[in-house]
């Protein structure tokens, strides 16, 4: 570790908490209704799709969502299966297999990306643009949406209504996520980023061995791939492509984007509700657990391995230690998946860090809007908790924590662990699934966990040395990431259609003040012990023994 | 009613055959985590079985670990067994009270008093005991309430007023009353308060419904993380017995809380019993934790009952000890305590005691129609009373007599010394003799001693304390001052204190309040706790969803503290219950997979002996704990009035951080003990 290394990671936070106030303030106007610059396509919109914008029942809502997000998949899939027949496809890609183009679909309907393909091999420009891009920037709308709606439902006091999820995907488009992704991929370009639809350069190196260069529009998808933490790479190589990822401007770009949304949106949460400083506190709870998480990786990949030393295997010269590092955290902390090394690669206790902030549910800033509203519920059972020790019923911002509150956040908290750990011991006792691992030992099991945490997550990233584009993993994962999104997604929506029908409790010296350090040491702890005591077993047998036996010499 | 203590023999014996016959599964499914702790109890004694009749192999350590299963099935329901004991204790000497009387008719028939029916009317005389619940509709007569109260002081009971209510079982010591009975055998007052101590009519309260949702969610995520284990581990090459499976298992969720749950809710309704209040519901006392806001009439909970005497303010012209003379000698015969308070006052000022038939007086009683009192004393007139009702007087006679200008500066003076003592919170009684007024006598209500303490207390919980009262605005406001009640509704009516109470719930507050008449009875049903005074009305009684006994209105602060303390038992054993988990899984985890990861050995922090005694010191520490835990759940943690953040941060630190730290300790000692007395290698 060097102080350069850490003067990186402070500036890089520096930049984030720069941004939280001024676009929390941004998207506060957004999903409040006002007025904004782009109204009359914003109203011919509502115009065709046929909506007056009203306000709808948390079942409403939920409906919009899921029917929005099975079409996407439909469509989605459709277009991988015939892209062959398709224009905009210079090297003549056929239609994507069955199983595949399911996994692809669902993946990035559900904001995961998780690539069991090779993107340049695989996708036309057709696919890339009109398909996997469209789900990129829906895909991270919806999650807003939803977080929007759980905020509204903290913030409204008897209503009925959560907002209008239509209104709110549109707003979130037009005015959040189009007008930076514009400006951002102008940025890019000028970076060095390709964005065309030339088929592929053939070319001959300095050593005389033919190259095929892939190109294409990558730049348009790189801003949206980070700022809506979606993480599909272009290329394969994800953000680890010289062309994804040439510079160690566009480096700090694309990191700064990963978090831009997801931690202005405490922001939007103080504002919405009322009180800044709650946002704040949200944004310090994760905010601690997310520099822990860095010096922890740094560290591990510092150090390296008693057997070779710092290793740089997987990993980009161009980036070093300090910038994978940190890389590597922020796409796991947020949902993005995005990578720019390879975390197969990275040390035992490295890789452990990633897994378990998706373990937690990636509520370190998070997913845009998904960091948000998993986050909220383990609020909820922390000020349940820690109401009741305050001799109250327990309350958050006004809202009374009750039984039926403690239910939805109860049913949204054991998806994570049902799919994450049910799954991934269904992969390592099956031999068709077994075959696909490629390495042995602890390292082999953190292969598979990895994978099915990075599914039911929505993350996407990936311990890349398991073989996925099997059948088996294709469907499974498929489920995992459907799991992980819209069996969370219902139970919040009802969660806060609950609370936006109650009655708002006047605060009093008797109320837990919910802006303090305690409050926010309190949350951290809930957070470490009910979202990740569960994967203690499963992290010792795969990260922990891997390290303590690496550190003993030990390979496999 | 009698303190039990908490280890009395004659509850924990009883209470050691309750574990047992709660293992009945229908009595078991209440308890959702125990429930399951009881399903993979049974699932392992039975593969002990298997195994002993196989021969397999670890079956001493197999044995001990189901054994001490077992025990923290017992002892969960142990704990619950001990809390309703302490209960059933109490119910007993209730139970005595409810010996079968006999009933006299109004038609002079005995009927046994099982077969009363609601309307029907009774006759009680001297040295019965009353056969129901009813209300008095004819006569009056002292009732020795004290198998309900404790207190052997006898009541008055009567027909019409606020003190018609009167309790089956209690007994009548003097005169003879009528009494329609207003509740059936098997419902009365007392079968529903044996009920509720109890414990068998026992409702889940809401917080209590939503942390047992709480406590089954997390239940069902470590059955993900111990169901998944053994594919993880055949992944690596081993094999984990089923019984070390459930062992890990039973020691992650929570069954500290589990177990102590109920045992928690009844002592909270014990320790209401123990101060003399009936709470209809589990919910009420719960609600009582949540008040925002507390009604509080002034006379009797804010000032004592009744006003004293402070100051005599002549008018100009008039000496202090000439307007005491005349005053004394209007209150000689007046025998209300304002009155005495008069001649206590007079003496002060040097006016000596005198004896009414010695001076010859005859007393004029107070009546509705002159609103005055005083004597009449050869030719002399004296009288004392209302302000306005003096000047009336005063003034009727002057217009009669025509005297001038002087009467009206008089008046004028009354009326501002009136005032005065108006704005100061007093009340004035004005005096005349002989239609010359003479001044004011300054009547002052005493605010009870530490009240303004207590009130302040409220404050520091959060808790806005609203004075009722009939007295005019400027009174009220000064009393309110005095007294340090954060707002006061002076002039009050029934229908104010309703519409306060309403408005105020509107606002999302819980307001708590008490009343004894019947005009309190729609108020106190519309508060969310509403205490009844036990010689309050039967409509007031029905009203409301607590009773208390003593009739004492400023317990409703202990009644906020115990609900508040429900509360928060709850929260800081659910919290160390989960806490313990760190410990419980470094004690096991290295353990469990020693055997084909021995790398693992490292996590093995507490130095544990072997695999076998890690895994028997948690089980027995996670059995152990809930006995540790008894007294504490049923005393309460205690509550104090430092604001909600000071008491999370000490709760947070006893509870939290104490239910991390003391887990390592412990489990390091079972650890220790048992390699020494060789229970396992």
């Amino acid at each position: 570790m060097t102080l350069n290394g850490w003067l990186q990671i402070l500036l890089y936070c520096g930049i984030v908490i720069a941004l939280v106030r001024p676009l929390g303030g941004y998207m506060f106007r957004v999903f409040s209704g006002e007025r904004m610059f782009l109204g009359p396509i914003e109203r011919a919109i509502y115009a065709v799709a046929g909506t007056r914008g009203e306000d709808q029942h948390w079942t409403r809502y939920a409906a919009s969502l899921l029917i929005f997000s099975a079409l996407g998949v439909l469509a989605l899939y459709l277009l991988q299966r015939v892209q062959g027949a398709l224009p905009f496809n210079p090297q003549s890609l056929p239609g994507v297999a069955p199983d595949l183009a399911f996994n692809t679909a669902v993946s990035f309907v559900s904001n995961t990306n998780w690539q069991a393909y090779v993107g340049e091999g695989t996708m036309s420009y057709l696919t890339q643009m009109l398909g996997l891009n469209v789900q990129n920037f829906v895909s991270a709308a919806s999650g807003m949406a939803v977080a929007v709606a759980l905020i509204r439902g903290f913030a409204r006091r008897s209503a009925s209504g959560l907002g209008n999820f239509w209104v709110d995907v549109t707003r979130a488009v037009l005015y959040v996520l189009l007008p930076i992704c514009i400006v951002g991929t102008l940025v890019l370009v000028w970076q060095g980023v390709p964005q065309n639809l030339a088929p592929y350069t053939a070319a001959t190196t300095l050593e005389g061995v033919q190259q095929t260069i892939a190109q294409g529009p990558v730049a348009s998808q790189m801003m949206i791939k980070h700022l809506g933490t979606n993480g599909g790479g272009f290329f394969n190589a994800n953000a680890a492509h010289p062309f994804e990822n040439p510079t160690a401007l566009t480096n700090l770009i694309h990191m700064v984007c990963i978090f831009a949304i997801g931690a202005a949106f405490t922001n939007l949460f103080g504002r919405m509700v009322g009180d800044e400083r709650q946002g704040w506190a949200i944004l310090s709870a994760m905010g601690v657990m997310f520099l822990v998480g860095v010096a922890v990786v740094y560290w591990a990949e510092a150090q390296g391995n008693p057997l070779i030393g710092t290793a740089m295997e997987g990993k980009e010269a161009r980036f070093g230690i300090v910038g994978s590092a940190l890389f590597a955290v922020i796409t796991t902390a947020a949902s993005c998946g995005a990578v720019n090394a390879m975390h197969g690669s990275l040390s035992a206790l490295g890789g452990m860090i990633p897994m378990l902030n998706m373990m937690l549910g990636e509520v370190v800033v998070g997913g845009v809007g998904a960091g948000m509203y998993g986050l909220l519920l383990f609020v909820i059972v922390a000020i349940f908790i820690a109401g009741l020790m305050v001799g109250r019923t327990p309350e958050y911002l006004g809202k009374k924590v009750e039984g039926r509150e403690v239910k939805f956040a109860m049913l949204a908290l054991l998806i994570l662990p049902l799919v994450m750990l049910g799954m991934t011991a269904a992969a390592v006792v099956l031999p068709g699934a077994l075959s696909s691992v490629l390495n042995p030992g602890p390292h082999g099991f953190s292969e598979v966990l990895y994978a099915y945490v990075s599914a039911g997550a929505n993350n996407g990233s990936a311990f890349a040395s398991l073989s996925a584009n099997t059948p088996w993993y294709n469907l499974t994962l498929g489920i995992a990431m459907l799991a992980g999104r819209f069996a969370m997604i219902v139970p919040i929506l009802a969660l806060a259609g609950s609370l936006a029908g109650k009655k708002s409790v006047p605060v009093s010296d008797g109320t837990l003040p919910t802006h303090g350090p305690l409050f926010v040491a309190l949350l951290i702890g809930v957070i470490l012990v009910m979202g990740g005591l569960e994967f203690f077993p499963a992290i010792a047998l795969g990260p922990i023994v891997e390290h303590l036996a690496v550190m003993a010499g030990q390979t496999f | 009613m009698t303190q039990t203590s908490m280890f009395d023999p004659r509850i924990l014996m009883p209470a050691l055959g309750g574990a047992v016959t709660k293992l009945d599964p229908r009595r078991l499914a209440r308890n959702p985590v125990i429930f399951v702790v009881a399903v993979v109890t049974v699932l392992t004694t039975v593969l002990l079985v298997r195994d002993i009749a196989t021969g397999g192999a670890d079956i001493g350590f197999s044995f001990q670990i189901v054994l001490w299963l077992w025990f923290t099935v017992l002892f969960a329901n142990f704990a619950e067994a001990v809390a309703e004991g302490r209960g059933k204790a109490q119910a007993e000497s209730l139970k005595k009270t409810r010996t079968d009387t006999e009933a006299t008719l109004e038609n002079g028939r005995k009927v046994p008093s099982t077969s009363l029916k609601v309307g029907d009317v009774v006759i009680v005389e001297a040295g019965e005991i009353i056969p129901s619940d009813g209300e008095v509709i004819e006569g009056v007569a002292s009732v020795n309430e004290a198998a309900i109260t404790g207190e052997s002081a006898p009541v008055i009971r009567e027909s019409g007023g606020d003190r018609s209510a009167v309790t089956g079982g209690t007994q009548v010591l003097s005169d003879r009353i009528v009494v329609r009975i207003t509740a059936a055998a098997g419902s009365t007052f007392i079968d529903r308060m044996i009920g509720l101590v109890e414990g068998a009519q026992r409702q889940k309260t809401p917080n209590e419904i939503a942390l047992n949702i709480l406590l089954a969610g997390m239940t069902l995520i470590f059955v993900f993380a111990v169901a998944t284990i053994p594919s993880f581990a055949s992944y690596a090459g081993g094999q984990i017995p089923v019984v070390v499976l459930v062992a890990l298992f039973v020691t992650l969720i929570p069954t500290t809380i589990g177990a102590l749950l109920s045992a928690i809710g009844i002592a909270g309704m014990d320790r209401l019993v123990r101060f003399n209040v009936l709470a209809m519901s589990g919910r009420a006392v719960e609600a009582a934790g949540d008040i925002d806001t507390l009604l509080l009439d002034k006379t009797g909970t804010i000032t004592l009952g009744n006003r004293q005497a402070s100051e005599f303010r002549p008018v100009t012209g008039v000496t202090a000890e000439e307007l005491a003379d005349a005053a004394q000698l209007a209150s000689l015969a007046d025998e209300t305590p304002e009155g005495r308070s008069i001649t206590v006052l007079a003496k002060q000022y040097g006016i000596r005691a005198r004896d009414m038939s010695a001076l010859n007086a005859s007393f004029v009683p107070f009546t509705a129609q002159s609103r005055m009192s005083g004597v009449d004393m050869g030719g002399i007139q004296i009288r004392k009373g209302a302000v306005d009702a003096i000047l009336k007087h005063v003034g009727s006679a002057n217009s009669a007599t025509g005297r001038g200008r002087a009467a009206a500066a008089d008046m004028e003076q009354v009326r501002r010394i009136g005032e005065d003592v108006s704005k100061a919170g007093g009340t004035p009684l004005a005096v005349v003799r002989d239609n010359r007024l003479l001044g004011v006598i300054y009547l002052k209500d005493i605010v009870k001693g530490g009240i303004r303490e207590r009130f302040a207390e409220l404050r520091r919980m959060g808790i806005r304390t609203v004075m009722i009262t009939g007295d005019n605005p400027m009174t009220a406001a000064a009393i309110a001052a005095e007294a340090g009640v954060d707002d006061f509704l002076a002039e009050a009516t029934p229908e104010m204190k309703l519409d306060l109470i309403r408005s105020e719930q509107a606002k999302g507050k819980l307001v708590a309040m008490c009343g004894d008449g019947t005009n309190d009875a729609p108020a106190l049903a519309q508060a969310d706790v509403g205490v009844a005074m036990n010689t309050g009305t039967v409509a007031a009684r029905e009203a409301g969803n607590m009773v208390d006994l003593d009739s004492d209105p400023t317990k409703l602060i202990e009644i906020v503290e115990i609900g508040k303390q429900l509360l928060m038992t709850r929260g800081a054993l659910t919290t160390f219950s989960i806490a313990n988990d760190i410990a419980k899984y470094f004690a096991i985890i290295p353990a469990m997979f020693l055997a084909f990861y021995p790398q693992l050995g490292a996590l093995n922090v507490m130095g544990l002996h072997s695999p076998q005694s890690a895994i028997l010191s948690a089980i027995i520490f996670n059995a152990l704990v809930i006995v540790a835990l008894i007294p504490l759940s049923l005393r309460g943690v205690k509550y104090r009035a430092v604001g909600a953040g000071a008491l999370l941060s000490r709760n947070m630190a006893i509870y939290g951080l104490g239910g991390m730290i003391v887990p390592f300790v412990a489990i390091k000692l079972i650890d220790m003990a048992i390699i020494s007395i060789g229970l396992v290698q």
